[in-house]
């Protein structure tokens, strides 16, 4: 009876292990397998075309550098709007709202964060797009504008959650001890809570433009999908093409193999290492010590 | 009759401070030993270490021995679900698992493999009514144990280590929470228990320690200072720091 | 200025921001469903596509939605539990855990495109599932693995650390303690997690791209190797894909897929907030 335990336990223990694992597996596979289908791409493309401003495949361009700026330049858009709406919404929740509405207003925020976003870019092609085409009486509203819009909308989820629960965690001790030297309210939080919590608000707004520079389908639907180098400041209201569009739309349409399908997977390289500098980096501050504060019972 | 002798027993915890150091102690059978000093002095530690519960923590070295019945408890062959069974554990906190008394009482049991209906419902109204609790609750054994007053909660902690029908018991300040009228049942509890068991107690106070003692250990810093019949402990101690510590002098 | 006064504006502009914010959110769902509902109907919930999608109903996305979400959560979350369950109970606090726990906070950013390029490579080429619903399955079930395992580990943390040493005290193996305590104190916590990391998975479109999703299927999958139609690719499809497409079923079809997502969300709540009810401590 006794033996028979010992051996469930001991093998319950080690798949448990051995699941614990998984995740550095998992990234190691995902690595490996981008590589694998990614890199061969140098070898068939020329650097100089691989960073050109040239994206047409059908003719052997591929050059990924509009690709890039159109990532960028969606993302930046992104950041515009999100930045400012996540905290303001984060600080509201956490520092200004009345018990009950913060109650409601955060399982709602994070609601949006569960959205599905091929249902954001169905109502921004049919709702979004065409209003922002007719009230800036732009030729079309498929821009990275519109595709900025809906990654905040993606990104500010995020951004609250992780953001109020840094607010959240300020000690009481420190708002009091500004109130008691006569600051105001919104003084204390300018001055005191905002900066306490700030690596944890950096994290929320990290994690959230991370999100939106992978977002796919969304973008996808709604920037019109046009190559061109999205480097000045009217290129926002023009469209544009991202990365993550780009290996959504033609990644169905290649023979695997091809040298075009080597550069899409190289393109998710190119994503798959932006993501990893962004996590490294958020996760610094994610980090502070798990550890267990409850001693043993005594 | 001794029932564990403890031979140069030393603790060290990762954080560097000694909270044993060099414990000799023989303890009897069919008593109650009494280990009492002021916080810090490694009382609990030394409970821990005769259950070996301290393998949850991260104590940095150990050394001496534990001789139970002939053998060292704290050889890392020793079987420590075993050990467990034998050497039941009451808590300063009652802790009363998230389930119905019932299930509390039977818990360790069960863990055993246990699946005989006659034999759990035996250990629950024995263990009960050595506990002193069987009255209060026996006709409420399916509710929840959380529901139960602080008070009856520690009885019922303590009535599930007796579930086990283990030889030694170690009581760490079990009635520290409690007020004088459930202390007065724990206390009397223990003096029916000692015909049977062995019993380790650390009291909450001195008063306490000098009211139920048949032996008494005083601890000073992880120091045995001095140990004794306890009588004599309470009335004529040998060493200045007792003294003191008893007539409360100390500080 | 006037501290008051200004601290006055300040509070009236961050109130305007979240109304900015939440707003949109309401709308969105409120609109759905005034656009969308006159489309459902039995025939639309039940019958397959016909003319070109352009009309009868959407029965293999909502079925293909289903089965995906089945195939995640069957390699997802004993993985996704199993995982959180040795960062809770038995990682030391050592180098290992510090790679995993990055490699985990790194599977949760990675693109939901570069799995599909992932799961393309993997599983349809290299295993030679094939676009199949298990292709696809596999694919959807690593990228939900970091929810899971992020909001399990949470839930078994919350358990106090006492009935865990009670426990121990009482003669418990250290998976005796984990089986009898803290998984079932932990469960509400972790089936929340568990659900959320699927309603991720289910509105997901990217990963299933190449994997398994069928742009057009007028009968049921046969088999764990077939493709499938789904409902986030099928709105993807008929919104940007198909011409002349009546906007009623794409309405519909958007107010299913929200159903789908807001339900499982909605379970999980309720399941959050009964839990914390109950709890027994
Ligand atoms: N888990 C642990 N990790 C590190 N150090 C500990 C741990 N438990 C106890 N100590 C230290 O060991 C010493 C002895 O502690 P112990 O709890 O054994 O004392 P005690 O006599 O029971 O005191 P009290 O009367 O307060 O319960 C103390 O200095 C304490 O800080
Ligand atoms: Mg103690």
């Amino acid at each position: 009876m006794d033996k028979d335990l010992n051996w469930r336990e001991f093998i319950i223990t080690r798949a448990i292990k051995a699941s614990g694992y998984s995740a550095i597996v998992f990234v190691a596979l995902i690595f490996i397998f981008l590589l694998r289908e990614g890199l061969p791409t140098l070898g068939e493309v020329d650097l100089s075309t691989l960073f050109s401003v040239r994206w047409y495949p059908i003719e052997d361009y591929f050059g990924i550098l509009p690709l890039i700026t159109g990532s960028l330049i969606v993302t930046l858009g992104a950041a515009l709007v999100a930045i400012p709406f996540g905290i303001g919404t984060a600080v509201y929740i956490s520092e200004i709202a009345p018990r009950a509405v913060r109650e409601v207003l955060k399982p709602l925020v994070e609601l949006l964060g569960g959205l599905p976003s091929v249902v954001l870019g169905f109502l921004g092609i049919l709702v979004l797009s065409p209003w922002l085409r007719t009230t800036f009486d732009l030729p079309t509203g498929l821009t990275a504008f519109t595709g900025s819009l809906l990654l905040a909308a993606i990104a500010v989820p995020t951004i609250v959650s992780v953001a109020e629960d840094a607010l959240d965690t300020v000690p009481r001790s420190y708002r009091e001890a500004a109130w008691a030297i006569g600051a105001t309210h919104w003084q204390t939080i300018w001055r005191v809570t905002l900066p306490a919590a700030r690596s944890g608000v950096m994290t929320g707004i990290m994690l959230g433009i991370g999100r939106a520079i992978g977002e796919t389908m969304a973008v996808m639907m709604v920037t019109g999908n046009a190559p061109v180098m999205a480097i000045r400041p009217g290129s926002l209201f023009e469209p544009a093409r991202t990365m993550t569009a780009t290996i959504a739309a033609e990644m169905g349409e290649v023979a695997s193999g091809s040298v075009h399908y080597h550069t899409l997977f190289f393109i998710g390289i190119v994503l798959f290492l932006i993501s990893l500098a962004v996590n490294v980096a958020a996760s610094s501050v994610i980090f502070r010590s798990k550890k267990r504060s409850e001693r043993i019972l005594s | 009759m001794n029932k564990l002798v403890i031979e140069n027993l030393s603790l060290q915890y990762a954080d560097g401070t000694e909270s044993l150091s060099n414990i000799n102690m023989d303890i009897a059978k069919n008593a109650i030993t009494v280990l009492f000093g002021p916080a810090g002095g490694g009382k609990s530690t030394l409970l821990r270490c005769i259950n070996r519960l301290n393998d949850l923590t991260d104590v940095e070295t150990m050394s001496g021995r534990i001789m139970m019945d002939g053998e060292d408890i704290l050889n890392p062959a020793t079987d420590t679900i075993a050990l467990r069974r034998k050497v039941g554990m009451v808590f300063a906190r009652p802790v009363v698992l998230p389930m119905s008394i019932r299930k509390n009482l039977t818990y360790g049991l069960e863990l055993a493999g246990e699946k005989r209906k006659s034999k759990l419902e035996e250990a629950v109204e024995r263990s009960l009514k050595l506990a002193a609790i069987w009255d209060e609750v026996k006709d409420r054994l399916e509710e929840p144990a959380i529901a139960l007053s602080g008070g009856q909660q520690q009885r019922i902690c303590l009535a599930r280590s007796l579930a086990q029908q283990p030889e030694v018991i170690l009581l760490d300040e079990p009635t520290s929470g409690l007020d004088p009228i459930s202390t007065g049942k724990v206390e009397a509890a223990l003096q029916e228990l000692k015909k049977d068991y062995t019993i380790i107690l650390v009291p909450h106070s001195v008063q306490q320690a000098a009211r139920t003692a048949d032996y008494a250990a005083f601890f000073l810093q992880g120091e045995l200072v001095e140990y004794g019949n306890g009588d004599e402990l309470f009335t004529n101690p040998q060493e200045q720091r007792t003294e003191d510590y008893v007539t409360g002098r100390f500080g | 200025m006037n501290r008051h006064l200004s601290q006055r504006l300040g509070f009236s502009l961050l109130t305007l921001i979240a109304i900015i914010t939440v707003v949109p959110i309401i709308s969105v769902i409120v609109y759905i469903f005034l656009q969308g509902s006159p489309a459902i109907s039995r025939e639309f919930l039940l019958a397959v596509p016909r003319s070109g999608m352009r009309e009868g109903g959407i029965f293999p996305a909502i079925i293909g939605t289903f089965y995906l979400t089945i195939g995640t959560a069957i390699f997802s979350v004993p993985l996704g539990i199993a995982a959180a369950i040795y960062l809770s109970e038995y990682a030391p606090d050592n180098a290992w855990t510090r790679i995993i726990r990055l490699a985990i906070i790194n599977l949760a950013g990675i693109p939901s495109v570069v799995y599909g390029l992932f799961g393309l490579g993997l599983f349809v080429l290299f295993l030679k599932f094939g676009t199949s619903i298990l292709a696809a399955s596999l694919t959807l079930s690593i990228m939900t693995l970091p929810v899971i395992i992020s909001t399990s580990e949470e839930a078994l943390r919350a358990v106090p650390q006492s009935f865990r040493t009670v426990s121990v005290s009482l003669g418990a193996t250290r998976w005796q303690t984990i089986r009898r305590i803290v998984l079932p104190q932990g469960l509400p916590g972790i089936l929340t997690g568990v659900i959320l990391g699927l309603e991720r998975a289910a509105g997901e479109t990217a990963p299933i791209l190449f994997t398994g999703a069928a742009f057009f299927l007028p009968r049921l999958p046969g088999s764990i190797f077939d493709a499938t139609m789904a409902l986030p690719y099928h709105l993807f499809v008929i919104s940007t894909q198909v011409p002349e497409m009546p906007i009623q079923i794409q309405y519909g079809t958007a107010l299913v897929l929200l159903i789908f997502v807001l339900g499982m969300n909605l379970i999980a709540t309720v399941i959050r907030s009964r839990a914390r009810a109950r709890r027994q401590w």
